[in-house]
């Protein structure tokens, strides 16, 4: 119970959804959707494939290197924007460590 | 006119009854009787029709919906939609029976109001003795049972001095969320709009107070809050726009764009049994009246804001102006935003006398009236 601000998210970190957060595909729309307390989020398709790699099992830094060789791009910029995309879910209580 | 997207979430107003009384109650001032509440089956067509139209979330409210017996077999039935169910409460009948039973049928979320963060003055509010003991019960069970927990606390002139008291309050009770919300002023709280609007002094003073507690509480609490419409600039996007996010359905199945719709007059809402909720939301008359931009005069009709905030709230701009197509008062750019001010003047006089929730009985002038503590 009220915890001490969790340190930013380190490339070391697993990460998982939330107990209450829920990634799923919804037919209607054919998109990928994030459901959780008070939160409804439509991903856009680069943070759907950051979400789909979210299972509790990669670390921060295999996903990073994952999308730095699918995208051939600088590692630098690609664990920027992942870095940002996640530590917003996690203060959003969306995903957690 | 672009494509009309699926709804995302659905306000199920289960009921009218509840045990409190307070005096800014969103449900309209002519509250549905039990026997003219939707049963079960119902509201589990309604449930289905949701999921299939692309509703995503169905919150569970009312009044208080744990008055109906069937509130686990509704969430069931929601939760096997696929919907992601979640139970909006006073927590004033929750025990633990009846929330493992909740639990168990796939609840996912509870927001749980409290009136302030003193006793005396919570139950005041509440116009139920005991209620602030109660809810604190209901929040440490929520937690017991491994849910989430929003604190829900409306704020106004009389409990805005103790926000500090309330952000605490939710951190001790263990709370993820604190929505911080700022009475709306339509049905009961309009009536009692002088005796609940803050002062500048009073608004200023929260704003900075949830500015701290965000930079504190960053990663514990998440606080959400918005800048009330009486000391706004522009008008807030009410609903997201009119019949582009959210829908409503009433105790008596009324569908409507959001809660207070039926204070328009002039405006008929189909209901869950005239026709099926897709319909209802495509092709409405009701649901097409202020949808998108076509329906503007101006100053909304050319404002580059047009699409951001929809020309605010409708109910708003017919509650001040008793014509619902004017741009909400709200708007500094409005005709009418002098409206405002002079409601603010009207509280700051001094506050009168709460006109307390209940069911119409024979007048509306007997009704009672509580004296604020002095």
């Amino acid at each position: 119970m009220s915890a001490e601000r969790p340190a930013p998210v380190e490339g070391k970190a697993v990460l998982r959804f939330a107990p209450h957060a829920k990634f799923r595909f919804d037919e209607v729309r054919q998109a990928w959707i994030v459901l959780a307390p008070e939160r409804l989020l439509l991903p856009d398709e680069q943070a759907v494939e950051i979400l789909q790699m979210v299972d509790g099992e990669r670390t921060v830094d295999n996903i990073i290197d994952d999308l730095a060789r699918r995208y051939e791009a600088p590692r630098d910029v690609i664990a920027g924007d992942v870095v940002k995309m996640l530590q917003d879910l996690i203060d959003k209580k969306v995903l957690r460590a | 006119m672009t494509a009309v997207d699926p709804p995302l979430a659905l306000l199920a107003e289960l009921t009218h009854r509840c045990p409190l009384r307070c005096p800014y109650c969103s449900n309209p001032l002519e509250l549905s009787r039990a026997s003219a509440e939707l049963g079960t089956s119902s509201w589990k067509r309604v449930l289905g029709e949701a999921a299939a139209l692309g509703v995503l979330q169905v919150h569970f409210s009312g009044g208080e919906p744990l008055v109906r017996r069937d509130l686990a077999e509704l969430v069931r039935h929601a939760a096997k939609a696929g919907l992601y169910g979640n139970l909006i409460t006073s927590g004033i009948h929750l025990d633990a029976g009846r929330l493992a039973e909740l639990v168990d049928a796939g609840l996912e979320h509870v927001q749980l109001s409290f009136q302030d963060a003193d006793m005396v003055f919570g139950d005041r509010i509440a116009g139920f003795l005991g209620a602030q003991e109660a809810k604190r019960r209901a929040a440490r069970l929520v937690r017991e049972a491994g849910l989430p927990l929003t604190v829900n606390a409306v704020v106004h002139r009389q409990n805005l001095d103790r926000l500090d008291e309330i952000i605490d309050l939710a951190v001790a009770l263990g709370a993820d969320r604190l929505e911080v919300a700022h009475v709306q002023y339509y049905g009961w709280a309009l009536r009692n709009r002088a005796a609940l609007l803050p002062s500048r002094e009073q608004l200023d003073a929260a704003t900075a107070a949830v500015e701290e507690a965000r930079a504190r509480l960053a990663g514990t609490l998440v606080i959400d809050y918005v800048v009330p419409d009486y000391y706004a600039h522009r008008p807030k996007a009410c609903m997201g726009g009119w019949g582009r996010r959210f829908l409503n359905v009433s105790p008596a199945g009324k569908v409507l764009p959001c809660h207070a719709a039926e204070t328009l007059t002039g405006l008929e809402f189909p209901s869950v049994d005239e026709a099926s909720l897709a319909e209802i939301w495509y092709r409405s008359p009701a649901f097409e009246r202020f949808r998108g931009t076509g329906w503007m005069a101006e100053p909304c009709r050319s404002c580059e804001r047009r699409e951001i905030d929809w020309g605010g709230c409708r109910c708003q701009a017919f509650a001040l102006t008793g014509d619902a197509t004017r741009t909400d008062p709200a708007c500094a750019l409005s005709p009418d935003h002098s409206l405002l001010a002079g409601a603010r003047a009207d509280a700051d006089e001094g506050a009168p006398n709460f006109l307390y929730r209940q069911h119409s009985t024979a007048s509306r002038r007997s009704s009672e009236v509580v004296s604020l503590p002095a």
